[in-house]
């Protein structure tokens, strides 16, 4: 199984696919863009200030995805003790930090002038907080601990207990009275939301996920290269 | 009509603030990353470069090395 994580496929795959998810990044975001702010519908009550949830929703789903497939292949590098797992991981870490600043900032944004106030320390608000900090020090532990493998080791750690975080984001507005409403989408259930307005979403979502896949093809050539750096000098 | 679309019935300065974040933050993470990316491919060739001719040979037959080589568009 683990042919297919070979680091000299994987790079070789990423030099092709980089030019093409870029190419497909701008259009669908450029698409994804005039559908948001121009022909999507205002709503009934929001008003236009539900325009924002174009950015905020995409942003959060993905910056939750990543912390899940990053923590899924910690655990795999205990179990396999495959370093390029790791390497993947770090690759997947810096747009899935960004995604959570974009959900935290925009949210506070959309938060004046629906609830009255940029900031409240509301379960979910809090909760993705949190998982900013995660981000910030899973990130960290590779600058931080200079032995690989005891770095290896840390960021492991704090994606696997951070875990945890991830279903406290997701069902904080069921457990706790939150300024958040409930899921308005969900897999298994009929959209509460109106065709016209997750046809925007549904396409923002696949820009943002098309970007994170761009920096992760980019960020694990930079490390990859990173590694071959210091085998060149061992040679 | 444009007035309008700036505006978005008070609106504006949220909705647009909001993007224009989302959008900024997209541009600084691509440009962080292509720099380092970039700086990395240099560091690999002037190391490339100075390697003595017997591991030049051996580096210059790993698949790995030439793919890198390659990617970063070196004339080595």
């Amino acid at each position: 199984m683990f042919e297919y994580f070979n680091p000299y496929r994987i790079f070789k795959i990423n030099s092709i696919l980089q030019k093409i998810i870029f190419f497909c990044f701008i259009l669908v975001l450029s698409i994804g863009l005039v559908e948001a702010l121009f022909l999507s519908p205002e709503d009934y009550l929001q008003k236009d200030s539900v325009r924002i949830m174009y950015v905020h929703v995409p942003a959060a789903w993905i910056s939750l995805g990543i912390f899940s497939t990053i923590a899924f292949l910690s655990i795999s590098v205990f179990i396999f003790k495959n370093k390029n797992l790791i390497l993947i991981s770090k690759s997947l870490a810096p747009s899935g930090i960004l995604f959570t600043l974009i959900a935290l900032v925009t949210g506070s944004i959309w938060g004046k002038p629906t609830w009255g106030t940029w900031w409240a320390w509301d379960a979910r608000i809090t909760s993705m907080l949190v998982l900013l900090i995660l981000y910030a020090l899973y990130l960290l532990s590779f600058r931080i601990f200079k032995d690989q493998v005891r770095s290896n080791k840390i960021s492991s750690m704090i994606a696997i207990f951070g875990a945890i975080n991830i279903p406290v984001i997701k069902f904080s507005v069921d457990w706790w009275n939150t300024l958040h409403q409930p899921a308005s989408i969900s897999l298994t259930e009929k959209s509460a939301i109106h065709s016209s307005m997750l046809v925007p979403l549904v396409i923002m979502t696949a820009a943002f996920a098309l970007f994170s896949v761009l920096i992760f093809l980019m960020k694990y050539n930079t490390e990859l290269i990173k590694i071959k750096n210091k085998g060149l000098k061992r040679l | 009509m444009i007035s309008d679309l700036i505006l978005m019935n008070g609106y504006g300065l949220y909705v647009w603030s909001a993007f224009a974040f989302t959008l900024l933050g997209f541009l600084s993470l691509y440009v962080i990353i292509s720099l380092q990316l970039k700086k990395e491919q240099k560091r690999f060739e002037e190391n490339f470069s100075a390697l003595t001719d017997e591991k030049y040979n051996v580096a210059i037959n790993q698949e790995i090395y030439k793919e890198i080589l390659k990617y970063s568009g070196s004339k080595i």
